[in-house]
């Protein structure tokens, strides 16, 4: 199974072709002008556009279909991917049935021993590590260590992956493309970095506390995350030290579902450093990889994944890039979000990940406002 | 799930299964669920404003409002299909011929009569200078003055009032309409 993965790794996966409409690419300007009813600039029939544009959203939306796991052509034998595909024979649920078997008595628990030893090794031999005066030793064991227990845990979740085009990593910001805290793992098992996050409590917050004892991680505090000057500053102090490990940052902030990259947030984008992008896309034949926080909590996507049949993905490293004269963080960020979409064959999109929890913004509205404002304008002046 | 073949069954007794296939039912179910978050087999205003680009849309909330009958907070699935028929392509219209005396709900009329009932709140078959103005301001925000959008209002029905009552009725409406390729901009081309 494994050598025929990573054959099929070579090409790029290919994406889900069965949407519900066909979406016509007319913008506003082009639609509005078209033959009108009457003479004048305000058409009624200039209702119509928005009116469509409208229902297609509530058929199908760019946005809402990547908070939800992506629907498969065909099953792949786990209950949870089961959505629309009802052609359940008497074969196919034997077949089902024997790899139920398979996957919760002998798959599961090899890889839940993996895991507690993978972890267990990480926590105790990075403690012993960062006992160690701070020394070229230190960092060199510290990789050693961090590498390996890595390793075994991806071993735990039998993850298939395929690394292409490797660049020498020079500290700088390395960012990828979010999918689930696996993404963690399969870029920290083939190199090593400095991590991000927030400090959480519990058995969390103690494996936080002895990995940084080995390697130079940077933890926020709950009440440090709102302060973006603050978050900029530990971000940049890190990166000017010479010395010290690329940095992994998400800038998407959240879990997308692997069919497209959403905005990146700009803070890591207006320091100062080399950008190594990353795209990371996993095949959803073998188990379903997206981790959808409202829908289960990080226990029960693990044991998720680690009763799927595999976790296979692909990971494709990017020249690194740097911000050009004359380009803002906001433009930079999207120039390395089209990359990275671009290389991983997803889709682009300007979309804010956080609209997973939050409304929209009202200034939206207000620019689909002014652009229509703009046609009537035009149009009268024409008068 | 079991229980969603048996709404499917219900509902193709209904007239709607004569405007979509089986399999678009079936992913028009599956969107339906998608956006059910309360998971009661009903979907409410709040459901379609969680859809980000339906948010942004002008005239998103008369939208939604359109697909809510009278005095109603809750549509169900055959509601939501009978709404969404109206933008079937008027060509497909071998199957729903026959049926019954009355016309198709994806015809030009029932098309034309769809976006009457955006400008039209009151339900009262008249679209008044108010109401006219209303859906103006939903669409231009606050870039446009008062005045010239009183204006712009005033010439609009000056040139569709053709029985002198200051409002547009159903009919002066289609009059003012009767170039304009209605079958094309209010259909929506359903795949499979």
């Amino acid at each position: 199974m494994e050598r025929g993965a990573k054959e099929r790794n070579q090409q790029l996966y290919k994406p889900c072709s069965n949407g519900i409409i066909a979406k016509e690419p007319v913008s506003l300007e082009q639609e509005i002008q078209e033959p009108r009813g009457g003479g004048g600039e305000f058409d009624m029939s200039d209702i119509l556009y928005f009116c469509r544009r409208g229902v297609e959203s509530i058929v199908d939306d760019e946005v809402t279909k990547r908070f939800t796991a992506e629907e498969l052509e065909s099953w792949n034998l786990l209950t949870r991917s089961n959505y629309n595909l009802h052609h359940i024979s008497a074969r196919l649920t034997v077949l089902w049935g024997l790899g139920v078997l398979i996957r919760y008595g002998f798959l599961l628990p090899l890889r839940v021993t993996l895991a507690v030893t993978g972890v267990g090794l990480l926590v105790v031999l990075t403690s012993i590590v960062g006992w160690l005066p701070n020394s070229r030793m230190k960092k060199y064991l510290s990789e050693k260590v961090n590498l390996m227990c890595y390793r075994i845990c991806v071993r735990a979740l039998t993850a298939i992956i395929t690394y292409h085009d490797r660049y020498p990593k020079n500290g700088g910001i390395c960012v990828a493309n979010h999918t689930s805290p696996i993404d963690v793992l399969i870029l920290a098992s083939d190199g090593c970095y400095s991590m991000v996050g927030q400090a959480h409590g519990g058995l969390m917050g103690f494996i936080q506390k002895t990995l940084v004892k080995a390697c130079p991680h940077i933890w926020f505090e709950r009440s440090e995350v709102k302060d973006r000057h603050l978050v900029a500053k530990r971000l940049s102090d890190h990166v000017a030290d010479k010395t010290k490990l690329p940095i992994l940052i998400f800038p998407e902030g959240t879990c997308i579902n692997n069919t497209s990259v959403m905005m990146f947030k700009k803070g890591s984008f207006e320091i100062d450093c080399t950008i190594y992008p990353v795209a990371i896309k996993y095949d959803p034949r073998f188990g379903n990889a997206f981790w959808n926080s409202s829908k289960f909590r990080m226990v029960t996507y693990l044991l998720h994944m680690m009763s799927s049949w595999a976790v296979v993905c692909s990971v494709w490293y990017l020249p690194p890039m740097k911000r050009e004269e004359g380009e803002d963080a906001v433009q930079f960020a999207n120039r390395v979000k089209s990359a990275i979409a671009r290389k991983g064959g997803l889709v682009d999109l300007l979309w804010d990940g956080g609209l997973k929890r939050s409304k929209v913004k009202e200034v939206f509205k207000e620019e689909q406002q002014k652009l229509y404002s703009k046609v009537l304008v035009k149009l009268l002046s024409l008068r | 799930p079991l229980w969603c073949d048996k709404v499917l069954l219900r509902a193709s007794r209904r007239v709607e299964i004569a405007y979509f296939s089986h399999s678009q039912i079936t992913r028009l179910y599956s969107r339906f669920h998608s956006l059910d978050k309360g998971e009661n087999g009903a979907l409410s205003r709040e459901d379609f404003q969680r859809i980000p680009e339906l948010a942004i849309n002008p005239l998103g909330d008369r939208i939604i409002n359109a697909f809510f009958p009278e005095g109603e907070d809750q549509v169900n699935f055959r509601g939501f299909m009978r709404t969404l028929a109206h933008f079937r392509p008027v060509e497909d219209n071998e199957k729903s011929k026959g049926h019954d005396a009355s016309e198709p709900l994806n015809s030009r009329n029932n098309k034309l009569l769809f976006a009457f009932r955006l400008y039209d709140l009151d339900r009262d078959d008249k679209i008044s200078r108010d109401e006219l103005l209303q859906v103006l301001r939903m669409m231009v925000g606050v870039n446009i003055s008062d005045e010239q959008l009183g204006s712009i209002a005033d010439r609009t029905i000056q040139e569709a009032d053709t029985n002198g009552d200051m409002s547009i009725s159903f009919s002066e409406f289609i009059k003012v309409l009767e170039k304009v390729d209605v079958e094309q901009k209010m259909s929506i081309r359903f795949l499979h």
